[in-house]
């Protein structure tokens, strides 16, 4: 790129965040405005869990969660429709095998707690998911080709697990009860952890997958693609032993 | 309100930085990787603007905005990263046969494996 366009662009940026600076200043000693977090501390004994951020996620703002899962899920799709995916790296030293097969139930371990805990403090289905989806990256580094997830079928029906559980107990309510996504108190942890479970398990499939970058790996495609994945790659050949 | 002017503008400064350096450099990993500063410098700001000062509990929606967005964005970039990849190796597969077409036999047959981003 051009030098003079490079400063150019660089002089405006910075005048940019001048400005947005001194927005953020005139906000913070400006007089306070009618803001939503008091209002979502004063329900939340409503809301069926004791954490505002678990009920924000999942009960007030259910909408924007579940359409933030359906995002996750274009995005796997997304890669997965770019062909299958590249060969997986040179199989891992005995120090990592060991490492990942310490950390790996721990991690599970820690990801159920996470979602559990969600309820009362700081953890809940995006937390878990990450690490389960850390977990599945882990596995991959460590020379499991598919990251540890299961076959094609099952991994298609994990990774829409979150979407499909979120949707179908919205239908539900919407159908039998208050409206959609509006959990009857009684019930409301119930349904929450219902949904962050089948979420948590989405979410880590979904990052994982991704990860993996590209379709599961032998899975024959409906048009065979010119390229294999692994022709006259010699990195991978550990894969299939 | 002094920490959190102070976290924030180092949130907007992370934004700038990022959108400078995604503006411009051409490779598309750099300016995956300056979309990614962007973003997070947007998460610092959202942080700052959670704190109700030392001691009461801060905003939760601004917390939750943030913890979804994490995880969207890292989807996103593996997205972006997977269509860059394939980008690459495209690219690499053009370049070969335009190598071929002209008849360069000291070129490698299949040079696209070795160009293709992260077997490499």
């Amino acid at each position: 790129m051009n030098r003079d366009l490079a400063l150019l662009i660089g002089i405006l940026v910075s005048l940019f965040a001048a400005l947005l600076l001194w927005i953020f200043y005139a906000t913070l000693v400006g007089d306070p405005v009618a803001r939503l977090g008091p209002l979502a501390l004063e329900q939340l004994p409503a809301s069926g869990v004791s954490h505002p951020v678990t009920a924000v996620l999942l009960n007030y703002r259910a909408y924007d969660t579940l359409l933030e899962l359906a995002v996750l899920l274009v995005a796997l799709l997304g890669i997965w429709s770019l062909g299958p995916a590249p060969s997986g790296f040179r199989p891992a030293g005995p120090a990592l095998t060991v490492l990942a097969n310490w950390i790996l139930p721990l991690a599970i371990l820690t990801s159920g707690y996470l979602l559990w805990v969600g309820g009362h403090a700081p953890g809940g289905a995006f937390q878990a998911g990450a690490l389960l989806g850390s977990a599945g990256v882990l596995l991959r580094l460590a020379g499991h080709e598919r990251a540890g997830l299961p076959a094609e079928a099952a991994q298609r029906w994990l990774v829409v697990a979150g979407v499909a559980v979120f949707l179908m107990v919205g239908l539900l309510l919407a159908a039998f009860g208050e409206g959609f996504l509006t959990y009857p108190k009684a019930v409301a942890k119930w349904l929450i952890l219902l949904i962050e479970t089948a979420a948590t398990l989405a979410i880590g499939a979904t990052l994982a997958a991704a990860y993996v970058g590209g379709r599961p790996p032998g899975i024959r495609s409906p048009c065979p693609s010119s390229e294999s994945p692994s022709s006259g790659n010699p990195s991978s050949g550990h894969a299939r032993s | 309100m002094n920490a959190a002017f102070l976290y924030g503008s180092a949130g907007i400064l992370l934004f700038a930085l990022g959108l400078w350096s995604f503006l411009v450099h051409e490779p598309l990993l750099r300016k995956l990787i300056g979309f990614n500063i962007m973003g997070s410098g947007v998460f610092h700001l959202f942080i700052a603007v959670a704190h109700n000062g030392d001691g009461a509990a801060p905003d939760p929606v601004p917390h939750a905005l943030v913890l979804t967005g994490i995880v969207v964005a890292v989807s996103a970039t593996a997205l972006a990263l997977a269509l860059n990849s394939r980008l690459e190796a495209a690219a690499a597969k053009a370049s070969d046969a335009e190598a071929g077409s002209r008849g360069a036999p000291e070129r490698a047959p299949s040079s696209a494996h070795h160009l293709r981003w992260p077997s490499q």
